[in-house]
């Protein structure tokens, strides 16, 4: 198990990029802290999410 | 011209006399001067905050007018130019740096690295996700407010300040993006920029040494 912005999700073993994808984020629009340190882009597909990983995922909207 | 004591003395003595030393000592830069930008580094050189770096790659265009600083006099200068004249007007002693450039992953680090709160201003999505990525992650000593969701015109309650991932204050509805049929307008975009602004004036009044040189 894993927690991804407070709740629980059973998604050991699968990349971040894979995790992204599958619930529907825009990886080019998040920033993403996993145990409080904040994933390069570059790594979100090679990152793999282990047991006990607390994941923050925030995506961003336009307009400034 | 305006003398740098009267301008001082006309600062709300109804604060304690701390409170504008703690001010003209902060460092804050504003990256982006689009609607956000250009209403957040008007509010903070309005609130005598004492070093601005402001950062833009762009020029005043017409499209502008509608819910950012600039008058018809700017159209065609360089955003930072144009902020130039405009703060010069507001708070001629303020020291303030620019830098026309397009901000990148490369070097976002480097020019932001002097001042310990960044405002994250940007018009697009996938730049607002590089700048903080890339500054939470290289500059650990920074703080980032930084702006989602001010399109349309719902419900300006909505538009809301939090506090996210380590050192990052989010100011906006964190929904309303824009695209066909949705458009930005004056009024939400300066209550987010009024978020903004004031989020980082409690950093520097309430949050020990945020802002400081040295911070």
């Amino acid at each position: 198990m894993a927690t991804v912005n407070g709740r629980a999700e059973n998604i050991a073993g699968i990349t971040l990029g894979e995790y992204l994808a599958r619930a529907g984020y825009l990886p080019e629009r998040v920033v993403v802290e996993r145990n409080l340190e904040i994933v390069p882009r570059s790594m979100l597909g090679s990152t793999v999410i282990r047991d006990g990983d607390s994941i923050e995922i925030l995506q961003f909207v336009g307009g400034g | 011209m305006i003398s740098r004591e009267e301008l001082e003395r006309a600062f709300d003595a109804r604060f304690p006399p701390e409170v504008q030393e703690k001010l003209r000592r902060a460092r804050v830069a504003v990256a982006g001067l689009g609607g956000l930008g250009s209403n957040i580094a008007v509010m903070l050189a309005r609130s005598g905050v004492g070093h601005l770096l402001l950062v833009d790659f762009d020029r005043v265009d017409v499209t502008n007018l509608n819910r950012q600083m600039y008058l018809i006099p700017h159209l065609g200068m360089t955003k930072c130019g144009a902020m130039e004249q405009i703060i010069g007007q507001i708070s001629p002693y303020l020291d303030i740096r620019t830098r026309v450039i397009r901000v990148t992953e490369e070097n976002a680090a480097g020019l932001f690295a002097e001042y310990p709160i960044v405002c994250e201003a940007f018009d697009r999505a996938d730049q607002k996700a590089m700048l903080v990525g890339t500054l939470l992650r290289s500059c650990p000593q920074t703080t980032l407010v930084s702006g989602s969701g001010m399109a349309g015109f719902g419900d300006a309650n909505r538009i809301r300040t939090e506090r996210k991932l380590s050192r990052l204050y989010l100011c906006g509805d964190q929904q309303t993006d824009i695209g066909d049929g949705m458009g930005l307008m004056a009024p939400r975009v300066a209550v987010c920029a009024g978020h903004m602004a004031n989020k980082v004036i409690q950093l520097i009044l309430q949050d020990e040494g945020a802002g400081q040189p040295g911070a």
